[in-house]
């Protein structure tokens, strides 16, 4: 196949998982890497290294819409990104250590708990007492809602620190916003509401995933021919699904990506353990 | 006893956050497609292969490379440009949020934010490299 003709394809692919990411809530950029290495044969690291690009651009993109709309705690955000970034120093580090096969298994293992969560119902349980270091840290914050804003206190600093560290592990290692760990640790161990942990955690993803583009950029593991294809169609896709949102059919559209998501994370799995990457 | 600041200094600081993240995005979008139109002229027609892993051209791993290529309008470097300026939105929201700190005279936020801006430099100036 042409360069052109490939570009294309990709730029599609792109494109569609840009818009169903958005629209789902899922993120395009679990879809990119198993995308990247099942269909077009792309080396796992170069379509790590894509996928990140194409998380930070999303990430920027909706976060301009998301701060504004005063859901965000950005004490909270910051706070976590220490863990965030150190944690994704350290997977930028394991990647150089741990074989591509082992990359594939652990990224469609990441995928299918991703998937099955999604399908469980989200459980409000939103904190009014505040944790000690919480109160030190004043983390505590309100949100708008039809009735006025709400007040929310924070709880479970420490594990929620915990889990965010290793949310950026496996966001450098596979490529991904990590979206699942996040809203673990905001929603269920720290207590935050549902609205307020989900734009804080696509407030922290572009940090997160900047880290470890940076270091792989060095290591060349930014490909730009293949790179910018992936950019401009997750770019395109997720700024389209923003705009339909209101519209579109959310809970079958849910099912069909996420059903789509599953058969390529168990295809993934296969190549990973047959040594077929 | 720290005094709580009024909310609307956090609601402007949000908004500037929000305009500076948007055209981040918008202006690395652009150069990224020119590059790449220039891209798929030049080469459109070679085979593709991303299998083989070599490691991008060593012109291209780093910003002083990537910045010379793109002024002598290579095309890839054009490319790889762009995607630098993406990279950098990040930084500049990490940016903001620590002069929205500063100015509400919060030293601890500013501390924490100082320490997340650090690693977030040190990644991408130095590579993680000590």
């Amino acid at each position: 196949m042409s360069l052109l003709l490939t570009t294309a394809l990709i730029g599609v692919g792109a494109f569609l998982a840009g818009l169903l990411g958005s629209l789902t809530g899922l993120g395009g950029g679990i879809v990119i890497v198993p995308l990247l290495t099942l269909a077009f044969g792309a080396d796992i690291r170069y379509a790590v290294g894509a996928s990140l690009v194409a998380v930070i651009a999303t990430s920027s993109g909706a976060g301009a819409t998301y701060v504004k709309e005063g859901f965000t705690n950005i004490r909270v955000g910051m706070l976590l990104e220490v863990a965030t970034v150190t944690g994704a120093l350290g997977g930028a580090y394991l990647a150089t250590v741990i074989p591509a096969n082992a990359i594939a298994i652990l990224f469609a293992v990441m995928v299918l708990f991703t998937a099955l969560q999604s399908l469980r119902p989200g459980q409000e349980d939103v904190t009014v007492l505040a944790g000690p270091l919480a109160r030190r840290l004043r983390l505590g914050s309100s949100y708008p809602t039809e009735r006025g804003p709400v007040r929310y206190e924070v709880r479970r600093v420490p594990l929620g620190l915990a889990l965010m560290g290793l949310a950026g592990v496996l966001s450098a290692l596979l490529g991904i916003g990590s979206g699942v760990v996040k809203v673990l640790a905001m929603d269920r161990a720290m207590g935050l509401p549902f609205k307020v942990s989900t734009t804080t955690s696509n407030f922290m993803m572009g940090v997160t995933a900047a880290a470890s583009a940076g270091i792989y950029l060095q290591r060349g593991y930014i490909n730009p021919v293949l790179t910018f294809p992936v950019l401009l169609g997750v770019l395109a896709g997720a700024s389209t699904g923003a705009r339909l949102l209101s519209g579109a059919p959310t809970r079958a559209l849910r099912l069909l990506f996420t059903g789509a998501v599953v058969l390529l994370a168990l295809e993934l799995l296969y190549k990973g353990v047959s040594g077929g990457l | 006893m720290a005094i709580r600041k009024p909310r609307w200094a956090d609601e402007r600081v949000a908004r500037w956050i929000g305009i500076v993240l948007r055209g981040g995005v918008l202006v690395a979008a652009a150069v990224t497609l020119l590059g790449a139109i220039a891209l798929l002229l030049q080469h459109g027609s070679t085979p593709a292969d991303y299998h083989l892993f070599e490691g991008a051209h060593s012109e291209l791993r780093g910003i002083g490379g990537i910045v010379a290529g793109a002024l002598r309008l290579n095309s890839k470097a054009v490319v790889q440009l762009g995607i630098i300026l993406l990279l950098a939105t990040p930084v500049v929201r990490v940016l903001l949020s620590l002069l929205a700190f500063i100015l509400q005279r919060d030293r601890l936020y500013t501390a924490i934010t100082s320490l997340v801006l650090a690693i977030l430099l040190y990644s991408l100036l130095l590579g993680g490299r000590v």
